[in-house]
């Protein structure tokens, strides 16, 4: 499961840094959009894969760490999806008023450079 | 605490007058005379003590961990300069209240002028070096803002921008001198580093300590090479000259020499370095003063050349010498500050300052004329004027120098020269504007100034009058006091004395004085209408600072050309190689070993999850150039995957938010499409030439290389992590203390808006701002002209439909659209149910605020996607903005309410009881600051979907305007495109808000 999971962010990498480099705006959002689920993927992966192991406590005995998944990377990828999602909105107007300025839509405004 | 009182006074004064408004002159002129009156009467105050010998010092902690505090200091050299720059602020406000115009926003003129007093206050009262530094600095500060004064003056801004270059780039070296010195003793105290003075001259930084606070010094007092902004400095108003550049700012590098004269003085590097900058500036500046042709010209030279004067008798390494130059530091102050005085009342009654223009002033300016005569005279030199006895004793002190022939006989010689020239160029001076036959060509006719404006001029001329004849009886006491606290138990016995004989020192005084009429009356002619200064006319400091500053300029834009990019794909280019190469390096040493941590077993569904989240990726990577809607899609699809695996492996409230953000995500981008650019096939690599072509495929293999390698990389990396045991962390805590500290079991939702609550509070502020961001981009956002028809396929469904315009009144949408629309009413009110039992259940269940929030979003962003814009907008009364600023107190309210129990922010308070009928309760802060991130989630998500999807409403109406405009469209150039060429319309009319659900005001500009 772990050279699974470890492939899919792998191609979710590479997919996103490939777009990253385009040059066409839309390309570069939807490389960040990629990269982000892979960099949201790796962070949650910092605290090891369990399956059935959901942060959620049922008993009312002290509970045993060992028995549930770490919490402190999800809260953190939680966080980082919000603000993901604000990221992207902020840039596809960044994307459009420049589209707006210069009449294409080159990263750089400049279809020939 | 009074000396602290004295260097605040004026800041607070200053922040008072900025406030006035801009002709409040005879306010500003008042507030600044009684702030600098204060600060004389808490200064002479604090003289009884002083006069004992006594060293006043008040402390206030500043920076205790790096051992700084404001520290006061005040002995008797202090508080004889204290007294001159209170004193002559004083009389300077009095001055500048007639000299200025009252057409000149006067309060800004005070405002800077007291801050200049408190801050050059601060200098001569800080005990502490670094406190003096920055003192230092800020008078260089004010002194900018009162060059360029009237800044619509173009040599008023050049000469500020000069001035500041040159002292705060001297300051800047002060400053480092300073922490130098402060090193080798182990204390910024003033009082430590006035101990240690054989300590600093005998360490091996001595020398570059030296340099750099004399180069602090020499800059801030106008001194030989850098003297060159002083006169150009002289395009400020002329009370900023009198006060700033004749009778303090300048003084404050003196100042700093005589500070640090025990410390620093006493050897042949001293000497050479002050010694040579003064005697230089002491001749040239004489010599330059000959031959100017503006009378505050004359003054700037004479001020350098007398500024060098002191640092002359500075460099000397003699007690007397020192004496000398603090006695002439009080006597140029006196006569300098009148002599610029009349300039400026000779410039306000005749509109001119040039000499050539200017004679036979006597007749109809009688009092300046006098009183310029006696400063005049004093700078000159002549007997029973004080500016005699200070020349008297520096030739005392040239005639006793020893060491070299060179300077034995040399500093004599040159003495006697500079006193030939200070003749001439007084003389000149006095003749030249009161004397010979009446102007005729005068922009103004001439008559005496007011009396309040010639008061301060003759204060201080009769102080140079009654200290040039009863010296001793005067200033004795006073100059004795100062010398001793700079000296100690060394200071000389010296006299003040008119008399002292016929000795060498006088016989020098009538060399220069029958020398100065000489030349003088030698020069005659040649001076007058040239402004050229002879034989050292190519040598111009002005000219090499400007082309320094040219060369400095012309190297940063050349460095950055070199070191920087504009292009965003250089930079991601250059980031991504840096990242995986920091990666590599400690890869490099020894490589991964296997890890210890026994891998899941593969499950099949979970590899065929990925197989197509891959698939969907990698097609979306290829489609996103030409394939908008496809590419989106895809990416879609390996958003979902990243969901599934969330819950796969034990992170349901991550796969909830990921989920509906995906869904909110999708909408945001489906909304911008519209507004991209179709495919333009001119660009399209099949038809472009070969070379072209070829570069273009290069860089698309290089790109690939690097993602390919990126994608290896994290892999890599990813693999080796997950198949190591995690290390001890603070996880544990959270899972051991969610439910008996905070009484809440979804451990994520109680990190969240409890234990960790500051970081949600940032996050959620973060969100708001990005919201009003997006909002304000839009607002003024102008879609590119192709982009503003109605998009073909809704124009085909439209003809389909029977092309009724919408009509935003119906009770439902006509069309297809009728029955959905239907559906997504309901589901208005029940999403808003199921988004509050998110909500509540948040504490102990996958769920909480951010969820809710996004719930509530779709559910709106839902009207407008069936109903269309128009209709949406005539019926939701959202008003996204109450929301957010609702949410944002909401949650900064639950975190303050700690405060009333008397713990931090945003600790959690609890209620837990029994309510009738309801039963057993539990209540908490906690609920409400997530209620507080659901109002402001709500807020934000539907600010910016709905800013985005009320452009295409802004687009159609710009359609219909542009056609109303220009009927007739030019073929070849784009509807609606401006003449700007940017795309912005020229129709000022467009510029509309939105509607209702945004009501905030356009700005009408």
């Amino acid at each position: 499961m772990e050279a699974i999971y470890a492939l899919a962010i792998g191609v979710l990498t590479a997919s996103g840094v490939w777009l990253v480099l385009r040059p066409r705006t839309f390309q570069v959002i939807m490389g960040l959009s990629l990269l982000s689920y892979a960099v949201n993927l790796f962070i949650f992966g910092m605290g090891r894969l369990m399956i059935g192991g959901a942060p959620i406590i049922e008993t009312v005995a002290q509970a045993d760490p060992a028995l549930y998944d770490d919490p402190v990377p999800q809260a953190l990828v939680l966080t980082a999806i919000v603000i993901g999602f604000a990221m992207t909105a902020l840039f596809l107007v960044v994307l459009l008023a420049s589209r707006g300025l210069t009449g294409n839509d080159h990263v750089d405004g400049d279809p020939e450079a | 605490m009074s000396l602290i009182w004295i260097v605040i006074l004026p800041f607070i004064g200053s922040l008072c007058a900025a406030f006035l408004p801009s002709h409040a002159r005879n306010v500003a002129a008042w507030l600044a005379g009684t702030v600098a009156v204060a600060c004389v009467v808490l200064t002479v105050r604090l003289y009884p003590p002083i006069a004992e010998g006594e060293v006043i010092r008040e402390a206030v902690h500043w920076i205790p961990q790096l051992g700084l505090d404001f520290t006061f200091r005040l002995d008797g050299f202090a508080w004889l300069f204290a007294m001159l720059v209170t004193v002559m602020g004083a009389l300077v406000v009095l001055y500048a209240r007639y000299y200025m115009a009252a057409q000149d926003p006067v309060p800004r003129f005070f405002s800077f002028f007291l801050a200049f007093m408190g801050a050059m206050l601060g200098v001569v009262l800080s005990g502490n070096l670094i406190q003096l530094a920055v003192f230092w600095e800020l008078t260089s500060l004010t002194s900018f803002m009162l060059i360029a004064y009237w800044y619509h003056r173009p040599d008023a801004r050049h000469g500020a921008r000069m001035a500041l270059t040159v002292t705060a780039a001297g300051g800047l070296c002060l400053l480092a001198g300073v922490l130098m010195l402060g090193w080798v003793v182990g204390s910024y105290d003033l009082d430590h580093v006035l101990a240690s003075g054989d300590l600093i001259r005998a360490h091996s930084w001595y020398v570059p300590m030296l340099i750099l606070i004399g180069l602090g010094a020499l800059t801030k007092s106008a001194q030989f090479p850098f003297h060159f902004w002083l006169p150009h400095a002289m395009a400020a108003p002329t009370p900023v000259s009198v006060y700033l550049h004749s009778a303090t700012m300048v003084k404050a590098g003196v100042f700093l020499l005589v500070r640090l004269w025990p410390v620093l003085a006493g050897t042949d590097e001293w000497f050479w370095m002050i010694g040579t900058a003064g005697l230089l500036s002491l001749v040239l500046g004489a010599y330059a003063a000959v031959f100017q042709q503006d009378m505050k010209g004359v003054l700037a030279y004479s001020t350098i050349s007398h500024l060098g004067l002191i640092t002359l008798l500075l460099g000397l390494n003699s007690p007397l010498a020192l004496i000398a130059a603090i006695f002439h530091i009080m006597n140029h102050a006196t006569f300098k500050a009148s002599l610029f005085m009349a300039a400026g009342m000779v410039d306000h009654e005749t509109g001119t300052r040039d000499l050539s223009r200017l004679s036979g002033l006597r007749r109809a300016m009688p009092i300046t004329a006098t009183l310029a005569a006696v400063g005049a005279a004093s700078m000159a030199g002549v007997p029973l004027f004080n500016g005699f006895l200070s020349k008297e004793m520096f030739f005392a002190e040239t005639v006793f120098v020893s060491g070299h022939p060179l300077t034995r006989i040399g500093l004599p010689v040159m003495a006697v020269v500079w006193g030939i020239l200070s003749v001439a160029y007084s003389l000149r001076f006095i003749l030249q504007v009161f004397f010979g036959p009446p102007a005729e060509d005068l922009p103004k006719k001439p008559h005496e100034p007011p009396r309040w404006m010639l008061f301060p001029s003759a204060l201080l001329v009769t102080a140079c009058l009654v200290v040039g004849m009863f010296p001793a009886k005067t200033v004795g006491s006073y100059l004795n006091m100062a010398a001793r606290s700079v000296l100690g138990e060394n200071t000389p016995l010296h006299s003040l004395a008119v008399w002292h004989g016929f000795n060498l020192p006088l016989m020098m005084s009538l060399a220069a004085m029958v020398g100065g009429i000489l030349l003088y009356r030698a020069l005659g002619e040649y001076q007058q209408g040239t402004t050229v200064v002879p034989l050292i006319e190519h040598f111009d400091s002005k000219r090499i600072f400007e082309f320094m500053l040219e060369k400095l300029d012309r190297l940063a834009m050349r460095l950055l050309r070199w070191f920087s990019t504009e292009h965003l794909q250089v930079q991601m280019l250059l980031l991504i190689i840096a990242v995986f190469a920091s990666a590599l390096i400690p890869l490099s040493r020894g490589g991964l070993p296997e890890g210890d941590k026994t891998p899941l077993p593969v499950e099949p569904a979970f590899a065929m999850l990925w197989l197509i989240g891959a698939v969907c990726a990698i097609a979306a990577a290829a489609q996103a150039k030409y394939h908008r809607l496809a590419a989106l899609t895809l990416s879609g699809v390996a958003g979902l995957a990243t969901c599934m695996t969330f819950i796969w492996f034990s992170a349901p409230d991550l796969a909830l938010t990921q989920f509906i953000v995906e869904v909110v995500t999708l909408v945001l981008l489906l909304l911008g499409l519209r507004w991209l650019p179709p495919r333009d096939k001119s660009l399209d690599h099949e038809t472009m030439p070969l070379p072209v072509r070829m570069r273009a495929e290069g860089r698309r293999s290089r790109d690939l290389v690097i993602a390919v390698c990126a994608g290896i990389g994290i892999t890599g990396l990813s693999y080796a992590i997950l198949t190591r045991s995690a290390g001890e962390g603070i996880s544990p805590f959270f899972i051991e203390n969610s439910l008996p500290l905070a009484g809440g079991s979804n451990v994520i939702n109680v990190i969240l808006v409890d234990f960790r609550g500051f970081d949600t509070m940032g996050e959620i502020t973060v969100l708001g701002i990005v919201a009003l961001t997006v909002f304000a981009l839009l607002r003024r956002f102008r879609p590119a002209a192709e982009a503003m028809t109605v998009p073909v396929k809704q124009q085909e469904q439209d003809a389909q439909s029977g092309a009724l315009p919408p009509d935003p009144h119906a009770l439902l949408p006509a069309g297809p659209m009728m029955v959905p629309a239907v559906f997504v009413q309901l589901l208005l009110p029940a999403s808003g149910m199921v988004a509050i039992y998110f909500l509540l259940r948040g504490h102990n269940e996958p769920g909480g605020g951010f969820v809710a929030g996004l719930i509530v979003t779709t559910a709106v962003i839902l009207q407008y996607l069936v109903g269309g814009t128009a209709w949406a907008e005539s019926r939701t009364r959202i008003f996204p903005q109450y929301w957010l600023a609702g949410g944002l107190l909401c949650a900064a309210g639950a975190g303050m309410s700690a405060w009333l129990a008397g713990r931090p922010f945003l600790s959690a308070l609890a209620w837990h009881g029994t309510l009738p009928i309801i039963g057993e309760m539990h209540l908490s802060t906690v609920l409400l600051f997530d209620l507080g991130v659901f109002f402001l989630v709500i807020g934000a998500a539907v600010l910016i979907l709905v800013a985005l999807a009320h452009q295409s409403r802004r687009a159609h109406r710009k359609q219909e305007v542009a056609e109303v405009e220009t009927p007739v469209e030019v073929p070849g150039s784009p509807a609606g495109q401006g003449a700007s060429g940017h795309g912005y319309p020229p129709v000022e009319a467009e510029r509309q808000g939105l509607p209702h659900v945004l009501p905030l005001k356009e700005r009408e500009d």
